[in-house]
């Protein structure tokens, strides 16, 4: 007669990898709906192209390593780095692009540096950047937003767009500047002028046509995994308030040296999908709470000063991969006050 | 209302609570057997006091706790000690342990008990020592002995009564709650007169028993004390555990590695207030409990009134227990429980729950995914510990950062595997860790004792060396300082029968090293003063000093005069004192006769000496080889006996051992014979015993024999050379002292001389009969 002998405890939350990786999938909808409305279908075709990748890539690394396919496959986080890569590529983007960016991600990024759980930067980043350094033309247009289309214009349909994508075809017609990019480039107008002057500003509500809202569909799906506890509030609001702060210290009045309104910052370019999907990956963030806070206000911090002062139109990746760097040193610093104990302990100390 | 602090981190695990709530509490009935550990409690186990057959009657001690922090055990039931043996314990180890077994009789008689109806006439160190004497432990979990906590030396400012019971499935408090609110809240009261009555009584419940929170509320009213308080915590897990407790209620936090008391605070379990209630006002120790019966894989959930001791598997088999739906067998709950290898276990003081989940309420842990450092351990713990630092660490076995986070700070909750999306078991790898480090730490100990003990060893065997040589040294020079005492002697006359022709006497430097050693040897000796050898050194040595100081006053004459004068001073010094030399001298050649006789007789015995001493060492040899053969045979009758004695005691069925042991009891028979032999024929001759030698012996013997034989030849050829030499100077002497004779002018000085010759004369002649003697024998 043999009992099994099991470790307490007997219960389990029933959470799973996989299930944190499902729900941050469903927390891009929204996102992804405002993108596909405003800029037609190119970012579903992003995401076809970059998943597939992604997927492939995984496969393959897996069965190098050595390792069971089907049980890391499951996991879905090879899925999770393609759509966040896949929404951050500018739509109607050669599928190359795609494809080179995705494998970075998946083969440079995470698997070289030891597979799930091991990587220290993130790899929808990772990709993002090699491809705007190596591929900058193709990064810096994006497709126009619907409502400020030139006379007679229409949104790309789906087969038309597969024809840009695959034949590598230009879509200038359909192409613009994005509007950091735009912000970037009016230098010695003051912020009254370039809003009246240019469409994408003039027509929009709060920010800038589509994006405003592409970005609130990014904020509505990170409320739904802080709901979701997928993640703590910690990093994604400190961030914003970070990049909230430099924008009101750096505002000017609206002169021509202004850096941009708070709303424009919050609302425009990926500063939502980083707060609530990029800044929040565990694996390369900070872990304890102050950590998380510091993590996401340098983040924010840099992304203001990248945008403001840098060469770069967005700086989110830029950002998050120069706090990754910072991570295991904050995490060293930020240890809490265990239970019972008067000070927090410095582990530094006892490494040395 | 009372504020209450909150804690960081938790969980809220389905509660599962109200399955067993379902019925009331029932007897279990009577097991056929009742199975008590020694060890059911924290601290050491207690010593059995009965023996197997004994009549016990139930709450009769059966054994007693060896120190404070330990609990007694009593009899549960009335019947007989059949075995005290070991047995499988309730525990995560899944080890056995001393047990008592008792086989019930059916009676249930109980023992006489010695009830106190007034405790407030009796001071609170009797009533603890009787709650000590009732074997009552903590019965929440931790079985640590109620009477350690209640007898604390610090002041108590706060009595918590914990209601709280946190953890899933498990309602055997909030039963007893429900059930024994009256008499629970006049266990609260001794409690409360144990420990000085405090400032705060507080009894907390989680708001998930209303039921029990009404009760004890309402009981409470009654006693209009505004010190007691009934206080409603938030329903989350592990807010039951003691550091949450007092957190909550208190606002502070137990110093890390201390006790609530402490603070001032002390923390115990209902059903730990009621069984020392019990043991004091019905002297009943503790030998039951309520236990939460649940699980799905049980037909009938509810709570049982269980004797200690009870085997579970009597209470699945009373309670419709399903083997094959139970994905395990845990005792205590789901978050904290150990699952049981054995159903042979017995129910214990701890025992607040038996769960027996199905598949579905308890599925097997899917596999272990890696670590996405999603934090959320971190922000389930109640420590505010970092669990997924801790697990790399654990992992990467790196004990000091493990130390470094607070790794000892852990409870083993369980909150963090609870939540981890990977599934790492977690509080497991905490576990092992801390195991190893406590087994490095016990490790570390016993190599330091270890290296202790081997360097105050090797300290010890250099002093003894030191000792031995230093020995062997003493006795070398005590030796060398006899031998040289006789050589000093001879030497003596040799320098004596030299005085009288100082100027001519010449001796190689090896004599005069010799005579250094004699002189100073004869430093101490009173004699030293007239020693004529010295006086010779010395007129040879203040000649010579006296010839340099003239060279050198030469010398300085003409460099530096006022230093020459002080040289001329010292110049008359050494002439004076030479004079008087050289008078002693002169005095001294009578007294010398008198030396040489002495002489002779000490050498004409050192040869049958010699032989004396040659055959004492034979004689010990042959004693301690008298002894040795006597000492084997004691031996030898002792292991024969012993050898015997177990031979009679070995089973008749144990062939090996048998066969063994008569193999051996027959060898030991006939080295016994032997032995025998060899020690009687010893007794009758000298050379009987030389043949019971053993070779190594008889050569040893032979050696010291023919040792001792080489040094008399050797001294006896130094002997005639050494004469030979004195008569050849005496000789010599004596023709340099009639020369000076015939020059002196001085009357003085010529008697003394002619005196010395007539001395020297005498001697020669006895020198020349020596020298006959001593060449005769040693050819």
């Amino acid at each position: 007669m043999s009992l099994p002998q099991i470790t307490s405890p007997h219960s389990h939350s029933q959470n799973s990898t996989s299930n944190v990786m499902r729900t941050v999938l469903i927390a891009t909808i929204p996102g992804i709906v405002a993108l596909t409305h405003f800029f037609g279908p190119g970012t579903l075709y992003n995401l076809i192209i970059a998943c597939s990748t992604a997927l492939a890539c995984e496969a393959a690394i897996l069965h190098l390593r050595n390792r069971p396919i089907a049980f890391y496959l499951n996991d879905f986080s090879a899925l999770v780095t393609a759509v966040l890569l896949g929404i951050a590529l500018p739509p109607y983007c050669p599928w190359w692009l795609v494809v080179v960016g995705t494998g970075s991600a998946i083969i440079l990024a995470k698997h070289l540096y030891g597979g799930m759980g091991f990587n220290p930067f993130n790899p929808a980043m990772v990709g993002y950047v090699i491809v705007i350094i190596s591929f900058p033309v193709e990064m810096t247009t994006w497709a126009t937003p619907r409502g400020i289309l030139a006379e007679g214009q229409e949104l790309l349909g789906p087969l038309s767009a597969l024809g840009h994508i695959f034949s590598d075809a230009s879509i200038d017609a359909y192409s613009g500047a994005t509007p950091l990019d735009l912000f970037k480039h009016q230098d010695g107008l003051t912020l009254q002028q370039i809003y009246s002057e240019q469409p994408i500003f003039a027509e929009a509500r709060w920010a800038a046509v589509g994006w405003e809202w592409v970005n609130l569909g990014f904020l509505v799906g990170g409320a739904y995994l802080l709901y979701r506890k997928i993640f703590t509030w910690h990093a994604p609001v400190s961030m914003l308030v970070a990049l909230a702060v430099m924008a009101i210290l750096f505002y000017d009045n609206g002169s021509s040296q202004s850096g941009g309104s708070p709303i424009f910052h919050l609302l425009s370019g990926g500063t939502m999908l980083g707060a609530f999907f990029i800044v929040t990956d565990p694996v390369t963030g900070a872990t304890s709470r102050l950590g998380k806070i510091i993590f996401g206000a340098g983040t924010g911090i840099v992304i203001y000063v990248i945008r403001t002062w840098g060469n770069y139109p967005d700086a989110v990746a830029f950002a998050v991969l120069l706090m990754n760097f910072a991570a295991p040193f904050l995490d060293y610093y930020t240890t809490p006050r265990s239970y019972g104990h008067e000070k927090r302990r410095v582990i530094i100390k006892d490494s040395e | 209302m009372r504020q209450i602090w909150p804690t960081p981190g938790g969980v809220h695990p389905p509660e599962n609570k109200t399955q067993s709530l379902g019925l009331p509490i029932a007897q279990c009935p009577l097991p056929p057997q009742v199975i008590l550990p020694v060890s059911q409690h924290l601290g050491a186990p207690a010593d059995p006091i009965v023996s197997v057959g004994d009549k016990v009657l139930k709450g009769q001690l059966v054994a007693e706790a060896p120190q404070q922090v330990s609990a007694n055990i009593h009899a549960s039931t009335s019947g007989t000690v059949v075995a005290i043996e070991e047995r499988p314990l309730p525990h995560p180890s899944g080890l056995s342990g001393l047990s008592i077994v008792i086989e019930a009789d059916g009676k249930d008689e109980w023992c006489e008990l010695q009830p106190i109806e007034d405790y407030s006439r009796s001071g609170p160190t009797e009533l603890i020592q009787k709650i000590q004497a009732a074997g009552v432990v903590g019965m929440g979990g931790a079985g640590f002995p109620a009477a350690v906590k209640l007898a604390s030396r610090t002041p108590i400012t706060t009595l918590i009564i914990n209601g709280t019971e946190c953890e899933p499935y498990i309602t055997s408090d909030d039963i007893l709650m429900r059930t024994y609110a009256e008499e629970l809240v006049e266990a609260i009261r001794l409690l409360d007169y144990l420990l000085n009555g405090p400032q705060e009584v507080l009894i907390a419940i989680e708001s998930n028993k209303p039921e029990a929170i009404e009760k004890m509320t309402a009981a409470i009213a009654t006693l209009n004390d505004p010190r007691y308080e009934v206080v409603t915590l938030p329903a989350k897990y592990p807010n039951g555990g003691e550091k949450q407790l007092v957190q909550m209620l208190t606002g502070k936090e137990v110093p890390s590695g201390k006790i609530p008391a402490a603070l001032g605070v002390v923390c115990q379990n209902v059903a730990t207030a009621l069984a020392a209630y019990r043991a004091v006002t019905k002297g009943e120790p503790l030998i039951s409990r309520i236990t939460t019966i649940t699980g799905n894989a049980f037909s009938e959930q509810r709570n049982l009134e269980v004797l200690v001791g009870t085997p579970i598997s009597f209470i699945l088999q009373q309670q419709g227990y399903s083997k094959d739906t139970a994905s395990r067998l845990v005792m205590g709950g789901p978050m904290m429980g150990f699952t049981l290898l054995s159903e042979e276990c017995p129910v214990i003081k701890t025992t607040n729950c038996l769960l027996a989940p199905t598949q579905e309420e308890a599925p097997a842990n899917g596999p272990e995914q890696a670590c996405i450092r999603c934090g959320m351990c971190a922000e389930a713990c109640p420590a505010s510990l970092l669990p997924q630092q801790l697990y790399w660490y654990s992992r990467a076995q790196d004990e000091d950062k493990l130390k470094a986070y607070n790794l000892f700070d852990c409870i083993e909750c369980g909150a963090c595997s609870y939540v981890c999306p990977s599934q790492i078991p977690l509080v497991q790898y905490y576990r092992a860790a801390k195991g190893e480090i406590r087994q490095h730490e016990i490790e570390k100990k016993h190599s330091e004792k270890a290296r202790e003990r081997f360097e105050f060893h090797k300290e010890r065997i250099e002093a003894e060396k030191a000792a031995r040589a230093k020995a062997r040294e003493e006795a070398a020079a005590k030796a060398k300082l006899r031998a040289e005492e006789k050589k000093k002697a001879e030497e003596a006359k040799l320098a004596q029968a030299n005085s009288q022709a100082t100027d001519s006497d010449t001796t190689p430097s090896e004599a005069e090293a010799k005579k250094n050693l004699v002189a100073d040897i004869i430093a101490g000796a009173k004699k030293a003063q007239d020693d004529p050898a010295r006086l010779a050194r010395n007129i040879t040595s203040t000649e010579d000093r006296l010839k340099k100081l003239q060279a050198k006053v030469e010398e300085l004459e003409q460099s530096a005069p006022d230093q020459a004068e002080a040289i001329r001073a010292r110049i008359k010094e050494t002439e004076v004192k030479l004079k008087s030399l050289q008078d002693k001298q002169a005095t001294l050649g009578n007294s010398e006769e008198k030396q040489v006789d002495a002489t002779l007789q000490a050498e004409s015995n050192s040869q049958s000496d010699i032989t004396l001493q040659a055959e004492k060492a034979v004689e010990k040899m042959e004693m301690s080889a008298n002894q040795k053969v006597q000492r084997e045979l004691d031996t030898l009758k002792r292991k024969l006996a012993k050898i015997t004695e177990q031979l009679a005691s070995t089973d008749e069925a144990d062939s090996d051992t048998r066969s063994a042991l008569e193999l051996s009891e027959k060898m030991l028979k006939e080295k016994l014979r032997k032995a025998e032999a060899a020690a009687n024929s010893p007794a009758s001759s000298k050379a009987d015993a030389k043949r019971t030698l053993s070779g190594d012996e008889q050569s040893a013997v032979g050696d010291a024999i023919t040792r001792s034989m080489e040094r008399a030849m050797q001294k006896q050829s130094v002997d005639v050379e050494e004469l030979r030499q004195k008569i050849q100077t005496l000789e010599a002497r004596i023709e340099a002292t009639q020369e000076r004779i015939a020059a002196t002018d001085d009357a003085t000085t010529k008697d003394a001389l002619r005196k010395g010759l007539v001395s020297m004369q005498t001697k020669l002649e006895k020198t020349q009969a020596l020298y006959d003697m001593a060449e005769q024998s040693s050819e």
